[in-house]
């Protein structure tokens, strides 16, 4: 695990592997940047002159502004480069990126691309620190830290709990992250949809399966829903919206399975009547709006942690 | 109360392993019980039908029925389909939904259940359709339709071809605990072809289907199945290989299934000499060891169910050249007589061939049917296994009269058929 440990402390590049020890304290910083941010007293020498670089190879707006935010908050030089995903000849001009990256002197190096592996690649070849803002069906690290961070401010603990994952599970890369999380941190982890999305292989991470939402929800802690892609339908996977909601969709009555007072949480953005009732997503059960605002404090923590201790380049 | 006695009858449940000469009791449209012959314990004022040794049984569950309603009422309208599965002894069916519109939204499987009710005569357990408008390219609303009443999903003649759509059908339905039914035909392989490939379609001068076109997509299909889970039925299997593939998948403990039709274990590809479109099927009628084959796999339990395939066509639909006619046949009036040629012929004892026609069908669909249980619901069929009738063309109960059986002797007849208690055939004197 050495070899992980060091990846861990230069890079956040996934979940997979790191251990209570790691993610405690991550989350503990978290919190108290939250704090920060709400009193609006951040010190905002902690990244000066530093450089971070948003790099993102598929269009995102929440999570590239989150990272903007707290870059900027903690005093760090921010560059958000998009680069047209259909200009990228993918992996030789990637490394060619990293290379006129490398010649920038970038202290950190924000990631998110449609292909799972595309950080870890990069990552060995600059010398910046490289956090993971999403790789394809792969891992989304921060999000799952900022899931947590939010769990455990409300349930005061991520040891014991059932969360229910819900939806499109296969092609998410922020399941397989909340997965990695929780389970290490022993919670029990449901996965809930429909086999196409939710294929019995899943459940070699270490959760349960349910294809019934009755089921899959009864008694839970937490139950996280998952966008549904519309080109989930147009591939074939979910026949239609209607019968989604009709089967997958959380609405009053089936949160009422879940414990009371269960947390609803969204990594946004939301589909309305696809995935999740209004009035759901709109009840005091719904931390999904604390999410957003707990992820600014997450990606604090993590710019902060990776650059510690590490020269200015 | 209404009562009635069902006296001096032949039991036949094979459900319950009852073959015994007795009595059956039902009262309000429900099986009150059985008792022994002489009408011991006949509740006053009950009506007694005296049977005269006739074998009374479940009434028939058939699994494979196109109706033409809607869409092709000049074909069939269900009134009339409900008149030949009467006559057949039939009082629940399973309806394709290759109909027009196909049976893909919720409503239509409603509709169906509810005309089935209305004809007072028979349940009409409707399939879904596995994609929108059986069209082999989306899934249809799958859970929708299950929780609406489908009983199973499938595009009825048309083979599920891509791989990729297969899987998802499979895994998709698993989530309800639904079946999906494939037309175990590669549709490549069968191209344009009309007959089975070898000596008569070469003679005749017909485009071949290869059976090899069967054991592929079977062979596929199961290896899908095993894949994601799924529940796998194969319709009118036909061929010594594609059904030693389900053989072997059931002795590997796989859930699978199949079903056959009267055609394929009563005809071979002789029937289509002289360009007879009436004997032109989907798939084909194949060579005859094919068709001993299919005996072998009904005594010995590898096909699950017989099922008549009824497929109602006008004839103006059959009368074209050969290639282009229609494939398909009625069956529903001729099922039970053809299914008892191989009682007759000692390839099925009487109990199996019943069980095949009632409770093993009905197991299949989920449909509480096919038994004699006491509180069932009093569908039933009167039969004489030995009496003979000749089938004719243009005589048969209900509107279509395209059947492959046209002057055929049969021996074995429904006398009489009862839904809910209620008769709703009697044969006339032969």
């Amino acid at each position: 695990m050495a070899s992980a440990l060091l990846r861990h402390n230069r890079h956040l590049l996934g979940l997979e592997g790191m251990t209570p020890d790691q993610i405690e304290p991550l989350l503990d910083l978290a919190e108290s940047y939250a704090l920060l941010n709400r009193s609006r007293k951040v010190p905002r020498d902690v990244l000066r002159g530093r450089t971070l670089i948003n790099l993102f190879f598929e269009d995102s707006t929440r999570t590239r502004t989150s990272f903007e935010l707290a870059g900027k908050r903690l005093g760090a030089d921010v560059i958000n480069m998009s680069v047209a995903q259909s200009s990228v000849n993918k992996g030789e001009t990637l490394l060619d990126t990293a290379a006129t990256l490398n010649a920038m002197r970038t202290d950190l190096l924000v990631v998110r691309h449609s292909q799972s592996g595309a950080p870890a690649l990069l990552a060995r070849k600059v010398e910046a620190c490289v956090v993971n803002a999403g790789d394809g069906m792969h891992e989304h690290p921060t999000q799952a830290l900022l899931d947590a961070l939010t769990i455990r401010r409300h349930l005061g603990t991520l040891g014991g709990l059932s969360v229910a994952i819900c939806g499109d599970v296969a092609h998410s890369r922020v399941a397989r992250s909340n997965i990695h999380l929780l389970t290490t941190m022993g919670s029990n982890v449901r996965l809930v949809g429909p086999p196409t999305l939710v294929p019995g292989a899943l459940g070699r991470l270490g959760a349960e399966i349910f294809h019934s939402m009755e089921e899959g929800l009864r008694g839970v802690d937490v139950v996280m829903m998952l966008r549904l892609q519309r080109e989930r339908m147009s591939s074939g996977l979910v026949p239609s919206a209607r019968e989604y909601f009709r089967f997958f969709g959380l609405d009053r009555r089936r949160l009422e399975l879940a414990r009371p007072n269960a947390l609803v949480m969204h990594p946004g953005p939301m589909n309305r009547g696809v995935e999740i009732e209004s009035s759901v997503a709109d009840s005091t059960q719904s931390v999904i709006q604390e999410q957003v605002e707990m992820g600014v404090a997450v990606r604090m923590a993590v710019l902060d942690r990776l650059t510690r201790g590490r020269h200015s380049a | 109360m209404n009562s009635m006695v069902f006296d001096n009858v032949r039991l036949l449940d094979p459900s319950a392993g009852l073959d015994q000469p007795g009595s059956l009791l039902v009262q309000d449209g429900v099986i009150a019980g059985i008792g022994k012959p002489g009408g011991e314990g006949v509740p006053e004022g009950a009506q007694v039908l005296d049977g005269r040794g006739a074998v009374l049984c479940p009434g028939l569950v058939d699994m494979r029925v196109e109706i033409g309603e809607p869409g092709f009422e000049y074909r069939e309208t269900i009134a009339s389909a409900a008149r030949a599965a009467s006559a057949g002894g039939i009082t629940t069916l399973a309806a394709l939904p290759t109909c027009k519109p196909a049976i893909d939204n919720p409503a239509l499987v409603r509709m169906m259940r509810v005309r089935g009710e209305e004809t007072g005569a028979v349940t009409i357990l409707p399939y879904g359709a596995l994609t929108k408008g059986c069209e082999g390219k989306e899934l249809a609303e799958i859970g929708m339709l299950h929780e609406a009443g489908a009983v199973a999903f499938t595009d009825g003649n048309r083979a599920v071809d891509p791989a990729r759509l297969m899987r998802l059908a499979l895994s998709y339905a698993s989530g309800f605990g639904a079946m999906v039914i494939q037309h175990p035909e590669e549709p490549s392989l069968a191209g344009s072809g009309c007959a089975t490939s070898g000596a008569m379609a070469t003679r005749l001068g017909l485009a071949g289907i290869p059976t090899a076109a069967e054991a592929i997509m079977i062979a596929r299909d199961i290896r899908l199945a095993e894949l994601t889970g799924g529940r796998l039925h194969f319709a009118h299997v036909s061929t010594a290989e594609g059904i030693e593939l389900i053989r072997q998948a059931k002795a590997r403990g796989l859930r699978v299934t199949c079903d056959t039709a009267p055609p394929y274990f009563d005809l071979n590809e002789n029937a289509i000499g002289d360009f007879r479109t009436y004997a032109k099927f989907s798939p084909p009628l194949r060579s005859e060891d094919d068709r001993l084959a299919v005996c072998a796999a009904l005594a010995d339990g590898t096909i699950d169910a017989i099922a008549s395939d009824h497929l109602p066509r006008d004839a103006d639909d059959k009368r074209l050249p050969f290639a282009q006619a229609a494939t398909g046949g009625t069956g529903m009036v001729t099922l039970l007589g053809v299914t008892l040629a191989r009682v007759h012929d000692a390839t099925l004892d009487l109990s199996r061939a019943i069980g095949l026609l009632t409770h093993r069908p009905a197991a299949l669909l989920g449909a509480a049917a096919g038994t004699l249980a006491q509180g069932a619901a009093a569908d039933l069929c009167l039969f004489a296994p030995e009496q003979s009738w000749l089938v004719r063309a243009g005589e048969l109960p209900g509107r279509a009269q395209n059947t492959p059986f046209d002057r055929r002797p049969l021996e074995g007849r429904v006398l009489g058929t009862w839904k809910a208690g209620r008769r709703v055939y009697e044969a006339g004197n032969a």
